[in-house]
């Protein structure tokens, strides 16, 4: 659904976004992640046929983004960053006018903007005038008019913000009712708890090059090495070094606890537990300790420019 | 075609009706169409009272056509602060990206914006002289001939399209509202001078010439039309984010274009000036058949307005004609530096004009005094004498040298103008237009003026005497 190469645009002397390759199939869900200025509007602006590359190539849905910017844009729906609608229209008009925008028959633009209103609790809220709206009724009102013509893209920047959490959850259980729609979708976000909930492929950029790329967990292992485990003791220990087997790193430890890394659990975590029990030293409890997506970004974020990081597949 | 017209037609509605939402544009445009025209019924017959009372009847007769333009003209004012703000005041408001990302052309969502500007204003300027019609009928028994009334819609109408195509070009080439609002000037300006010479127009009572006021204008909003067609660009518009002036880069693309690599002043004009005028030999071309068509307008006129056959009669024309030129001080340095110096002041004014309208003004300018040439050279023929003599005696000596020059610095500026309607590939706007205004400087320091200055001296030193030769007794 979508392909980049190699992907770059330059302005003047600054180049916004330098070589940027992705591959995102039907069905799939990429976080583009990275600080304000990184290049992710630009690059969705680029996949929008909106900017045109100053080099690399683009398709969208199977159009060229810089010889075929009207088959992608009709292809595409976005939900750009600040939502910028119409304040003195109703809200059902807003869409009604996208919808002939982009060419949708009467019945259907009816059809679809009662569907969409319905969908995002906007129904009784639809012949308001959209100045009247609350921050979070204007988001979802951009949200649905990027979804009014059922694009198979989806490139949506901050899909969630500005939104109180019961309507950020309404809107995550959209995009994910879309996901199982066989679309291709982009977000971009600073919500790195919904990228990590949504996404099925994370691509951290900054300064205008994909610095990490891959699924969640392949980046975790990748970037935040093996994983860890932390162990509870059912007794007191002398804060001697537990005795564990030499595959085993031990990260740190109590009187009563102990963390260790191991690149092979299934292998590992019960010769940790018979070694532990052999010595006397009997376990409460086993479990992974969780990492986040945020550990991720910022250890991706902060790497000195000249490091190459791993592209985790 | 039709199809791309809807989706134009889908913005302009969309437009049109946030417009008649907003009472700040509202207000004055029902003020304009209703408070106004009566405002000026009751001036209409107040002066048209009073100059009767004073034997002159002819300055009302003339004031009501006038004060007619002026009513239409006021509510299309309107239309300048819409499209001002119809592109930047959008990306300002961050509303222009969903529209830049629908599959809208760039031909559909500018006409869309062009025609959502010009036609509330324009009904408005519409009602405004219906109701000003109806109060002048009313009050005066004032009706205009079908023509006149013909004529101002028109004219209205290729002002309301000229002013918004200006100001549509302006707001798309803008990053802010304010940048926008303070270009504006480049638009009010030409207007207001425009609106002046239509008000002597009007005065003088000569409406026919409203037909040429019409047709230039015309010619001038389709230019500019096809001006912010041809540079609109999503890019731009969402991409930049200050206005900024490069003075260092505009003189060094300047002068890049003006010097070349010259090291000596015969490198200059191998290298660049006689390069450049090759360049212009398509509208050099169109301007030797403009300044034809002055000399053939100037021609047919002498029919019209002819001249006393006393005052055409070159019979008198003997030595007494070239002393008393002599008496004048004409033959002389300061002759020829007069001379020179008038045809220069034409041409930068030609210059002016031309960058203010595409070249066309400044065409019009340079045909002046062919159809003066044209105008003469039929009156005397009426009075006797060969046209071609006359032409051959007063004009051929120095117009072999000024007529090129003419035609030279015309072309120049017709290309500035071109610059600006046809983008040059690979090249910004502002970069092709600094060239044109490079090569046109080359033109005018390397051609025009050495050849104005031959033709200045061969106006003053030979040409009187020449004239005497051929013509005299």
């Amino acid at each position: 659904m979508i392909q980049t190469q190699d992907l770059s645009k330059r302005f003047d002397n600054f180049l916004a976004v330098d070589g940027v390759t992705l591959e995102l199939g039907a069905g799939q869900v990429l976080a583009l992640l990275g600080p304000n200025g990184a290049g992710k509007t630009t690059t969705v602006r680029m996949l929008t046929s909106i900017l045109r590359p100053t080099s690399g190539w683009a398709r969208v849905a199977g159009w060229d983004v810089a010889t075929h910017p009207a088959q992608v844009r009709a292809a595409v729906g976005v939900l750009t960053e600040q939502h910028g609608l119409y304040g003195r229209m109703r809200g059902d008009d807003y869409l009604d006018f996208f919808g002939q925008v982009y060419g949708l028959t009467t019945q259907r633009r009816h059809q679809r903007t009662q569907q969409l209103l319905d969908q995002f609790g906007l129904a009784q809220d639809g012949q308001r005038r959209i100045a009247e709206y609350s921050k979070g009724m204007r988001q979802k009102l951009a949200l649905a008019r990027a979804l009014l013509h059922e694009p198979p893209v989806l490139l949506l920047d901050e899909p969630s913000s500005a939104m109180d959490p019961e309507s950020a959850h309404l809107v995550r259980d959209a995009i994910r009712d879309l996901r199982s729609a066989e679309r291709a979708i982009v977000i971009c976000s600073h919500n790195l708890a919904e990228a990590e909930e949504l996404a099925d492929q994370i691509a951290i950029i900054r300064r205008g090059r994909i610095i990490a790329r891959g699924s969640p967990e392949a980046l975790k292992e990748s970037l935040l090495g093996p994983l860890e485990f932390e162990l509870r003791l059912g007794t007191v220990t002398n804060g001697s070094r537990p005795p564990l087997p030499p595959a085993v790193e031990i990260t740190a430890f109590g009187a009563d606890w102990l963390r260790f890394r191991t690149l092979d659990p299934l292998r590992d975590n019960p010769e940790v537990l018979r070694a532990l029990l052999a010595h006397g030293l009997p376990v409460v409890s086993l479990q992974e300790v969780p990492r986040s997506l945020e550990e991720v970004y910022l250890r991706a974020i902060a790497a000195p420019a000249a490091e190459e990081l791993p592209h985790a597949g | 075609m039709l199809d791309s017209l809807r989706l134009a037609w889908i913005i302009t509605r969309r437009e049109v009706s946030d417009q008649l939402r907003d009472w700040r544009i509202i207000l004055p445009v029902l003020l304009l169409t209703i408070f106004f025209p009566g405002l000026m019924n009751f001036t209409a017959g107040q002066i048209t009272g009073f100059v009767e009372s004073y034997n002159a009847p002819l300055i009302g007769d003339r004031l009501i056509p006038f004060l007619l333009m002026i009513v239409g003209f006021f509510p299309i004012s309107v239309s300048l602060v819409i499209a001002l703000e119809s592109f930047v005041g959008e990306k300002e408001r961050h509303s222009i990206e969903p529209l830049l990302s629908s599959p809208l052309s760039d031909g559909q969502l500018y006409l869309g914006k062009l025609a959502a500007a010009v036609i509330p204003p324009l009904l408005a300027s519409y009602l405004g002289i219906t109701v000003y019609l109806i109060g002048v009928f009313l009050d005066v028994g004032w009706r205009p001939t079908s023509i006149l009334l013909l004529q101002i819609v028109l004219l209205t109408t290729v002002q309301a399209v000229l002013m918004v195509s200006g100001a549509v070009v302006v707001s798309s080439q803008t990053t802010s509202v304010r940048a926008a609002n303070l270009l504006a000037s480049f638009i009010i300006i030409p207007m207001a001078l425009l609106i002046q010479g239509e008000s002597v127009v009007m005065f003088w009572g000569s409406y026919s010439s409203l037909w040429w006021i019409i047709a230039g204008l015309a010619v001038i909003a389709g230019l500019l039309v096809r001006t912010g067609l041809a540079h609109f660009n999503r890019e731009e518009l969402l991409g930049r984010e200050l206005d900024s002036l490069n003075l260092r880069w505009s003189w060094r693309v300047f002068s890049q274009q003006f010097r070349g690599g010259a090291r000596s002043l015969r490198g200059w004009y191998q290298a660049q000036v006689f390069p450049a005028a090759r360049r212009l030999g398509i509208p050099a071309a169109m301007m030797l058949l403009a300044l034809a068509a002055g000399l053939l307008v100037g021609a047919s006129q002498a029919r019209v307005f002819p001249l006393p056959l006393e005052m055409l009669s070159l019979n008198s024309l003997d030595d007494g004609f070239v002393e008393g030129l002599e008496l004048l001080n004409l033959f002389s340095p300061l002759g020829v530096g007069t001379v020179w110096l008038h045809n220069l002041r034409a041409i930068l004014l030609a210059t002016v004009l031309g960058i203010f309208s595409f070249g066309v003004l400044s065409v019009l300018v340079l045909m002046l005094p062919f159809m003066i040439v044209g105008y003469l050279a039929a009156g005397v023929a009426s009075a006797g004498t060969s046209p071609g003599l006359f032409l051959l005696a007063f004009i051929a000596p120095h117009g072999m040298l000024e007529i090129p020059a003419l035609a030279l610095a015309g072309a120049a500026i017709l290309r500035i103008g071109a610059t600006l309607a046809a983008p040059a590939e690979h090249m910004t706007i502002g970069e092709a237009w600094l060239r044109a205004v490079a090569d046109w400087a080359k033109i005018l320091l390397g051609l025009v003026l050495p050849l104005l200055l031959g033709a200045a001296a061969i106006e003053v030193l030979l040409t009187p005497r020449l004239a005497v030769l051929l013509l005299g007794n």
